[in-house]
């Protein structure tokens, strides 16, 4: 089946996110989406699986026109997507989220389960996506998750997929398996469009780029004589450089010390086993590993989120194991929060209010029990300038901005605030290359100016690149560091590690 | 981090405001409009069901309009019975905005009514500048304890507040019915149920006598219009206001910006009740003199209808308290002109509340007067 979007334009307000947009997307193929935060991709998107109707522009399916007024044409018309935030009910079995909303009865309304288990497996043959049936959702990783995502979508015979950011929470192994998945689809005739904002990855896995900037097209090209860097800059509309510059490593006192900390999950079981680390002032300690090894865990006892079971965390020569969410903010610690959807930010807030979200009672916001809006919304806007989140006004709601915006909004907020320590998870999801770019240089001289860093990324290459030293966790211990600032580190160990085969090295 | 380089052009521009969009103005303005006029011919054909004959409908919607505001006193009686629906539906409203769902007016005013009446008779010797503002604080206080029992258990209990402040509703009128009793209380020489008048000291005056005696309009207007600019500046300008609003729209980004979830709880019912108590004295300073069982008459539950109705906004809540004042007062002219039950009036008010419920039902409704396109939220 292709699809063709004609002259396709989406106006929000005073926004327009797509500007007569032509794109084709063709049987047996993989199409490339790239653009910058705010560039229109997920809109455009959302247009054609029938979220979203077009002010203008027309979709064009094997040469006839058609309108969607809801999801469900969409689907009926074979087109499905895959949102970059899973929509999956975490207590059903993996066939009761496959049949959700279109349920195979028998006589009396009777539940087929026995037919759809049956469909769900021979879709996992026909496409190798090995999902038990049977599994319930919330005890599946997210890599096996997004796989019931795509069997969903499968399931409702479409034969236009459309994947939106499907691989910024996967480890480097699930990409890869992820990838072969997508191209046995593409081989059996589907067509699919990927959006990723991981140059590496849209190079290898599509057929054909489309690029978007401002709502518009910028360019089409072929990854078999694109680079990297000619694609970052046909999408930002300049050269992105994709070394930091780092000064050299002068650590200072020691800012954070993690004492044999121990956290449990909700369910008892050990998240955190027995941790120790330090992080000096004027240093950037990453920490690598395979999502869920407690890395996230370990973060939110650090910033006062969860108590530790135990263990004891000092920070510049106090002991805050007790100490409050509030006392840890005021004490000078920064947080980055890993779902900035779930805990970063609150939609139905201004971006004001947003960058005001946990400093709202600082003296330069507040005076007695009033909040000082005119100062609050000019600090915004001055922030919202530096960090390029792009937007038309600081009054206007935070889920009105694209992802990625939504992400520098939070880091923003955390980077301009007077900190001495700043705890990231993920700080970069979802951010295009030239805002991942400023954020590793905006965090870089937070580092420079004596800050002590502590971050978490499942990227491995961010983890090199801005890393002074490395730990690696898996399974709720540090099992490997790394001396980055002695030089180069040797990228397979580290990858090695978070596999947890290595024995405890000091490389 | 405060460098106070001179603003820029794209600052200047980042700190305009977008003109209200049509979405909104739609929501906030026409839908309710459409809903009391669905509500209104739902209503005619309840009457029509109940075999009440054309003219009659037609005549007791004159009243209906001519009993609220078709003349001073019309005007004067829709002020005295939108008063407390103002004010304890504020309260709530400070509540819902703080995601918790408080049933308990109705108690808070009993309460606060109750302990504003004993402070009403029971103090001597001040002069009115003095007893009256204690009799409204002492209200207040009164019904901000009430409510904040039940914030007490939410937070440490996690016992949820429909349940307690229902509970505490049928509480407190056992509570009024025993304290009405008692011989400190109760007015001399009555076997009933009833306290003690309130000193003319406490009383909030009467506004208009000097036009006609029998105007009941009192100085409780100026207490709800005060309550509706304090509520609006809690809410919108205040930091614990913030905390309420983010603690209500999204709880998890609340607790990492460290704002106490349990002190949010307690103190949003605390100024809930608050209100709720200055809406029971209102009623007993300025309209009743004193209390008897029953003096609350559903107040508290008919200021959630009001709460909901104007959206959990101050300024929203100040015009559906004078929308549901001016019901009130139109309908028992209604019952006097053309006969018709005051019930009528009950089935009109719960069926606007059904239609605001339902803005897609009122769209459909009436589809000329919207926009096509449906709400669009992406992420
Ligand atoms: N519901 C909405 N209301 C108002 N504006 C919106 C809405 N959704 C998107 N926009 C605006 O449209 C533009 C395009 O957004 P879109 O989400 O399509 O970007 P994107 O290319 O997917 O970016 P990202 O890589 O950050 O996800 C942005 O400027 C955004 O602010
Ligand atoms: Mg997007």
């Amino acid at each position: 089946m292709d699809v063709v979007l004609r002259g396709i334009t989406k106006r929000f307000g005073p926004v327009i996110a797509n500007a007569g947009i032509d794109l084709d997307i063709r049987a047996g193929e993989v199409l490339g989406l790239l653009g910058e935060n705010g560039a229109g991709k997920s809109t455009l998107m959302n247009v054609l699986c029938g979220l979203y109707q077009p002010d203008e522009g027309e979709i064009v399916i094997d040469g006839n026109p058609v309108t969607f007024s809801g999801p469900g044409e969409a689907i009926e018309a074979g087109i499905g997507m895959v949102h970059q935030h899973f929509m999956l009910v975490p207590v059903f079995t993996v066939a009761e989220n496959v049949i959700l909303g279109i349920e195979p009865t028998k006589r009396i309304d009777y539940l087929d389960l026995a037919t759809a288990r049956r469909q769900v497996r021979e879709i996992g043959v026909q496409y190798g996506l090995d999902v038990d049936p049977d599994a319930l959702i919330e005890t599946l990783p997210v890599g096996v998750q997004q796989r019931v995502e795509i069997i969903k979508v499968l399931f409702r015979s479409a034969d236009v997929l459309i994947l939106d950011e499907p691989t910024a929470v996967l480890t480097p192994q699930e990409v890869e398996e992820f990838f072969g998945i997508v191209r046995s689809l593409r081989d059996a005739g589907k067509a699919i469009v990927f959006i990723t904002h991981k140059l590496d990855e849209i190079l290898e896995i599509s057929d054909r780029i489309s690029v978007l900037r401002g709502g518009r097209i910028a360019g089409h090209g072929d990854p078999k004589n694109l680079t990297e860097e000619q694609l970052a800059e046909m999408m930002v509309g300049r050269p992105v450089s994709f070394e930091v510059q780092k000064a050299p490593y002068k650590p200072g006192a020691v800012l954070l010390e993690v004492q044999n900390l121990t956290v449990l999950r909700h369910s008892g079981e050990v998240a955190v086993d027995d941790v120790s680390l330090t992080v000096r002032s004027g240093e950037i300690v990453g920490i690598a590993g395979v999502q869920g090894n407690g890395q996230s865990a370990l973060i939110e006892a650090i910033v006062g989120l969860r108590r530790p079971a135990a263990g004891a965390i000092l920070y510049d020569g106090g002991d805050i194991t007790r100490a409050s969410v509030r006392a840890r903010h005021a004490m000078g610690i920064a947080h980055i929060p890993e779902d900035r959807q779930r805990s970063g930010i609150i939609g139905d807030f201004t971006i004001g209010e947003n960058m005001a979200l946990n400093c709202y009672y600082e003296a330069r916001y507040a005076s007695g029990p009033a909040i000082n809006w005119p100062d609050v919304m000019a600090g915004a806007a001055r922030y919202v300038a530096d960090f390029d989140v792009r937007t038309p006004s600081v009054y206007a709601k935070a889920y009105q901005l694209s992802g990625g915006n939504q992400q520098k909004l939070v880091v923003a907020r955390e980077l301009t605030r007077d900190t001495k320590l700043l705890i990231a998870a993920q700080p970069t999801r979802g951010l295009d290359v030239g805002s991942v770019e400023y954020i590793h240089n905006r965090i870089i001289d937070a580092r420079d100016e004596g800050d002590g860093v502590l971050f978490m990324s499942s990227e491995l290459d961010e983890i090199l690149a801005l890393s002074d030293r490395i730990l690696v966790m898996f399974k709720g211990r540090i099992i490997a560091e790394f001396d980055a600032f002695k030089g180069p580190v040797d990228r397979n160990a580290v990858g090695l590690a978070m596999a947890g085969s290595a024995p405890r090295a000091a490389a | 981090m405060t460098d106070q380089t001179a603003p820029d052009a794209l600052t200047q521009k980042l700190l305009q405001r977008a003109a209200p969009g049509r979405a909104e103005f739609e929501d906030l303005v026409i839908v309710p409009i459409f809903a009391v006029i669905a509500a209104l011919i739902l209503g005619a054909l309840v009457m029509l069901a109940t075999a009440v004959d054309l003219p009659t409908i037609g005549q007791s919607y004159v009243a209906l309009i001519r009993g609220s505001v078709g003349s001073l006193n019309a005007v004067s009686e829709t002020l005295t019975a939108a008063a407390p629906l103002v004010l304890a539906g504020l309260g709530l409203a400070l509540g819902f905005r703080a995601g918790l769902f408080n049933i308990g007016a109705e108690g808070q005013i009993v309460i606060g009514g109750l302990v504003a009446v004993i402070v009403g008779f029971s103090v001597t010797g001040l002069p009115f500048a003095l007893h009256l503002p204690l009799a409204l604080l002492a209200g207040a206080a009164a019904g901000a304890f009430y409510a904040s029992i039940a914030g007490w258990l939410r937070a440490t209990t996690g016992a949820h507040e429909v349940i307690t402040t229902i509970m505490l509703n049928l509480i407190s009128y056992r509570i009024l019915d025993y304290v009405l009793r008692q011989p400190f209380i109760q007015r001399e020489g009555r076997a009933d149920p009833i306290s003690q008048s309130v000193l003319e000291t406490a009383q909030l005056p009467q506004l208009l006598t000097w036009i006609d005696p029998n105007l009941r309009v009192h100085a409780g207007v100026f207490l709800v219009l005060g309550a509706v600019a304090l509520a609006h500046w809690l809410l919108f300008r205040s930091k614990i206001g913030f905390e309420f609003r983010a603690s209500g729209k999204n709880p998890d980004a609340a607790r990492y910006a460290g704002i106490r979830a349990s002190l949010i709880i307690i103190a949003a019912m605390a100024s809930a009740g608050a209100m709720a108590g200055l809406a029971g004295a209102n009623q007993v300073l300025g309209v009743l003199d004193r209390a008897t069982p029953g003096f609350s008459a559903g107040i508290g539950f008919d200021a959630i209808s009001v709460a909901l109705l104007g959206r959990s906004h101050p300024v929203g809540v100040l015009f559906a308290g004078l929308l549901f004042g001016a019901l009130e007062a139109g309908g028992r002219q209604m019952q006097v002109d053309a006969g018709v039950s005051i019930d009528l009036i009950g089935i009109i008010q719960a069926l606007i509340i059904v239609f605001i419920a339902a803005p897609l039902l009122v769209r459909a409704i009436f589809p000329w007067g919207f926009r096509k396109s449906r709400q669009e939220r992406g992420a």
